[in-house]
């Protein structure tokens, strides 16, 4: 989808302000925010890509307007209602009224810790060879898809060359498309890409600026290379 | 979807604004531990795992030992996710890891246009700017500009290559190594070896700066 959260190349935001010994959060809400969304996300109601695409899926206006741990806190709500699990008066109001939703138990620290140091590769056995190699010219396919995906706009229809091939990952186009139903989890190619930013941004680009995407193998085609 | 804050008010004064979210964020909290979908005593292990156990202190001794070990230089580049596990750090947000070197003609920059991909094991939890949308739109497109807001310069002649981490794959900057620390050890480098240098908005410390 085409929203607010995709922001490479805008120029309305204004200069990056880092900050000077920068703590881990600014308030003590942000740290209860992170520790449930971890938390609740380990019950396995939804995956990764789905909870991205809960957080670009919130209104823009409350997209951009809304700190970090906000967006996340109002994409967790969301999903939250969409799977039963509260509803929106007991969201109001921070009381329990129904019951609670079939699923797994809390999940205690110990089994949780062992799923953060563990992590969850996202790579699979591949189903078929690598359509692209190294050094390959590819052109980004023009699309506008309606649901998740994770190929920037800037990076659409340009041509660029593989850097590299990562190997077979979970697609989040497919992982992220539905809530409800069964999730197709057809692995494909992850090759790194790389563009010239002149190509991206125009002749007047000032620097000589290489710029890269990870793109999955539906993202791509073969170039077309114009002969001069 | 639909978002059901429809009656939130941003125009009221930033005081009221944070006790707001913090009323609005301890609401579902407390929801979460009365329905049983949280362990009350598994958010505060979170919480510490993240504020002080996994943080850039972690990338810095990776980046120190790759100055100072050239096969680990070397394993790095070829397999950097088996490389850092080596030292401990593995998990979430860090299940692929590629490192990329900064040289005399290269300066390498991280982002995530889309969100805030970051690899917490070895940088803990992005900044507050790392996330918002000043550095995800700009970096793509004048990464020198970026450079300039955090008072840092490169030559002309630099070639910015800029990673958007637009998959599961999470880019770790090894900095260049700076000057006059031929007999410093690896602790000593670490100290040199900032957050902003593995992310490629910032240089490595000299040891005159650090002293």
């Amino acid at each position: 989808m085409n929203g607010p959260h995709d922001m490479g190349g805008m120029q309305c935001y204004g200069p990056v302000t880092p900050e000077l010994d920068e703590p881990a959060f600014h308030a003590d809400w942000e740290r209860r925010v992170l520790a449930y969304t971890l938390a609740v996300g380990a019950l396995g109601q939804w995956n990764i890509d789905q909870s991205r695409s809960s957080r670009e899926s919130l209104p823009p206006v409350t997209y951009l307007t809304s700190s970090y741990y906000e967006i996340w806190r109002r994409a967790l709500e969301n999903y939250l209602v969409l799977r039963g699990m509260v509803t929106e008066e007991e969201l109001r109001t921070g009381q329990a009224k129904t019951e609670r939703a079939n699923v797994p138990a809390a999940v205690a620290w110990e089994k949780l810790e062992a799923g953060f140091d563990a992590g969850s590769p996202y790579n699979r056995s591949e189903r078929a060879a690598a359509r692209f190699s190294v050094g390959d010219r590819v052109h980004t396919r023009m699309i506008n898809p309606a649901g998740h995906t994770r190929l920037p706009r800037y990076a659409r229809n340009q041509v660029g060359t593989v850097e590299r091939v990562h190997g077979s990952f979970v697609f989040p186009d497919r992982n992220a498309a539905t809530l409800s139903g069964e999730i197709d989890k057809t692995p494909e190619w992850l090759y790194t890409v790389v563009f010239d930013g002149r190509d991206v941004w125009g002749a007047d680009t000032a620097d000589h600026l290489m710029v890269s995407v990870d793109a999955w193998e539906p993202y791509l085609e073969p170039a077309q290379e114009l002969v001069a | 979807m639909g978002d059901h804050d429809h009656g939130h008010d941003h125009d009221h004064e930033a005081g009221s604004e944070l006790s707001d979210m913090d009323v609005k964020a301890r609401a579902l909290e407390s929801l979460l531990v009365q329905k049983g979908y949280v362990d009350p005593e598994a958010l505060d292990q979170i919480i510490e795992r993240y504020e002080t156990q996994v943080g850039p202190h972690n990338g810095a001794r990776v980046v120190a030992r790759a100055w100072s070990d050239p096969d680990y230089l070397d394993w790095l580049r070829r397999d950097a996710t088996a490389a850092i596990a080596s030292m401990d750090y593995t998990g979430r947000q860090g299940e692929h890891i590629v490192a990329v070197e900064n040289t005399p003609e290269v300066h390498n920059m991280v982002v995530c246009t889309l969100c805030s991909c970051y690899p917490w094991p070895v940088l803990g939890l992005p900044p507050v700017w790392y996330k918002s949308a000043p550095y995800r739109s700009k970096v793509v497109r004048d990464p020198r500009g970026v450079l300039t807001d955090f008072g840092v310069s490169v030559p002309d002649s630099t070639t910015f290559r800029v990673w958007d981490s637009t998959a599961e794959v999470r880019y770790l900057v090894i900095p260049m190594r700076p000057g006059g620390t031929d007999g410093l050890s690896e602790e000593q480098l670490a100290d040199l070896v900032t957050r902003d240098s593995m992310i490629g908005t910032g240089l490595a410390r000299t040891p005159e700066a650090v002293a």
